[in-house]
């Protein structure tokens, strides 16, 4: 791991608390993706236990959020960084502020597929298509939070490159779904739950995209946030 | 408000993007400095230094100790002429003339551009003395004169209210931070084009440090200043343009919130965060 743009200041201590903030960074991301993780399963097995696992996990996301919080502001009173300092706390605080949604949308999951399991009795179908939209987005917030972890940006474009794929998952499933509704009325209120869950990953994919703007900044010290892909692609390349 | 007056009230969104530009746009230059050499003896203490200061903008010099930041701070009023062993080459250019040109008369130079010390340094006379020093030493002893420059310039360096019931009293008797104050004042008293400032504030406490950054601030419109700071913090609130100096080399000039949020160069960048170089 690269530890050379945090290292090197003069005050050892400095080192050690930026170094802090960036493990509990991590940590922070690792539970997320369990999270996310756990509430893909319970969908698709219909498992209420994992379910509530999940929702019991976001307290430690957010209670992590606001001790991460905590020190930055810390830093930023006593310490007075600059520049890629600087920008490291105040990526950081954003970061974190992604990941505590992620969790949010990953225990939105939870309950929806506790409702959906209740309603059908544990009979749930597997629901593959749903499946591959999570493999993409857990795999975006992975690298996202790999990049963040190793400090370069090298490959971030093709981490928001497969935003799209993610869209066209989701519009492939919505369609899905309305044909469904459309096929018997009674499906609805199961299907409705299909499609906020659809749409929690949808987000999810969005939110990695977010934190991929972020360390862009961060090592660039450059605000690239609503381009396009071609933009983002000539940004980071230039 | 009725809706007509909400629309002409439209947001100059140049203006929020271009901060940068703000600083930068229309800016004339007051000092150019050229290729500047400068030896002290056998030892060079400035390397080949190029750069322009914009003209009534505050340029600050940041750099570690011994880097040639005060060096070249008192180059540009010629205060390294009393320096036997300085030798100079190059050229500063004052309102594109050469303040080293021969036919420049140093004194008539040093009532253009007016510096300020680190300590200090207020003559043991009253007050009102010590600002109306720079115009008796030019011959004006007119009384009304006198008394309108000196409560002008108090005025300028934020004293008036706090002195002018004690004018005759003796300067040595202030406080550190009003005696500085004072000194200001007596500088802008001849209105000088440049106040050079070396480490203003290094000897004053906070809140007297942040009179004088405010009072650095508040001469923005008239004067073109330069300050040497070892506080960085100092020259990110004061400043407009920052240059980053070290072993009598410029490293890297540019708009102070570019510098300290992305510096171009890594050397600048390990001073302003504080890691080893």
């Amino acid at each position: 791991m690269d530890n050379s743009k945090i290292g090197h200041h003069i005050s050892g201590q400095f080192n050690k608390e930026l170094e802090d903030i960036r493990n509990k960074v991590l940590t922070m991301g690792g539970l997320v993706e369990q999270q996310i993780e756990l509430a893909v399963q319970a969908f698709t097995t219909g498992d209420i236990e994992m379910a509530e696992l999940v929702i019991k996990q976001d307290n430690q996301v957010d209670a992590l959020e606001m001790a991460i919080d905590l020190e930055c502001t810390q830093i930023l009173a006593l310490r007075q960084p600059a520049a890629f300092d600087l920008r490291l706390l105040l990526t950081v605080i954003k970061i974190i502020n992604e990941l505590e949604i992620v969790g949010d949308l990953a225990e939105r999951i939870a309950k929806m597929s506790i409702q959906l399991s209740e309603a059908t009795e544990g009979k749930v179908d597997q629901y593959y298509e749903l499946q591959h939209m999570a493999t993409l987005v857990k795999e975006m917030l992975h690298d996202a939070l790999d990049a963040f972890a190793r400090m370069t940006i090298d490959d971030i474009t093709t981490i928001t490159g497969m935003d799209e794929r993610v869209d066209r998952e989701y519009a492939s499933i919505i369609r899905q779904l309305i044909t469904q509704m459309m096929e018997d009325p009674r499906n609805i209120t199961r299907t409705l739950n299909v499609l906020w869950t659809t749409r929690a990953m949808e987000r999810i994919g969005d939110h990695a995209c977010y934190i991929c703007e972020h360390l862009i900044y961060m090592i660039k010290g450059e605000a690239v946030r609503h381009l396009s892909q071609e933009e983002l692609e000539k940004r980071v390349k230039g | 408000m009725t809706t007509q007056q909400k629309r002409t009230h439209t947001i100059d969104m140049n203006s929020i993007f271009n901060n940068k530009g703000a600083s930068e746009q229309q800016q004339e230059t007051c000092i150019k400095v050229e290729n500047l050499n400068l030896f002290y003896g056998e030892k060079q203490a400035l390397h080949g230094i190029n750069m322009e200061m914009p003209k009534k903008r505050v340029t600050a010099y940041i750099g570690p100790s011994g880097c040639g930041k005060s060096t070249l701070l008192r180059c540009i009023n010629r205060m390294n002429d009393l320096v036997d062993s300085a030798r100079i080459e190059g050229r500063i250019l004052l309102d594109n003339e050469n303040i080293y040109d021969k036919s420049v008369n140093v004194a008539a130079l040093r009532r253009r551009v007016g510096m300020v010390f680190q300590k200090p340094n207020p003559f043991p006379k009253s007050i009102f003395e010590n600002v109306a020093y720079g115009l008796r030493i030019q011959g004006i002893n007119d009384k009304r004169i006198l008394e309108e420059t000196v409560e002008n310039a108090l005025r300028g360096a934020a004293l008036w209210d706090e002195m002018k019931d004690r004018l005759n009293d003796n300067a040595l008797g202030m406080s550190g931070g009003q005696q500085q104050r004072l000194v200001i004042a007596r500088a802008i008293a001849i209105e000088p084009e440049v106040l050079l400032l070396d480490e203003p504030a290094s000897a004053l406490d906070p809140i007297s440090t942040l009179k004088i950054e405010e009072l650095i601030n508040e001469l923005k419109e008239k004067y073109t200043r330069v300050i040497v700071t070892h506080n960085m913090q100092q020259a990110a609130r004061v400043s407009d343009f920052t240059a980053f100096m070290y072993m009598g080399e410029l490293i890297e000039m540019g708009t102070t919130s570019e510098l300290f949020t992305n510096p171009r160069k890594k050397q600048t960048e390990d001073y302003i965060t504080g890691r080893y170089g």
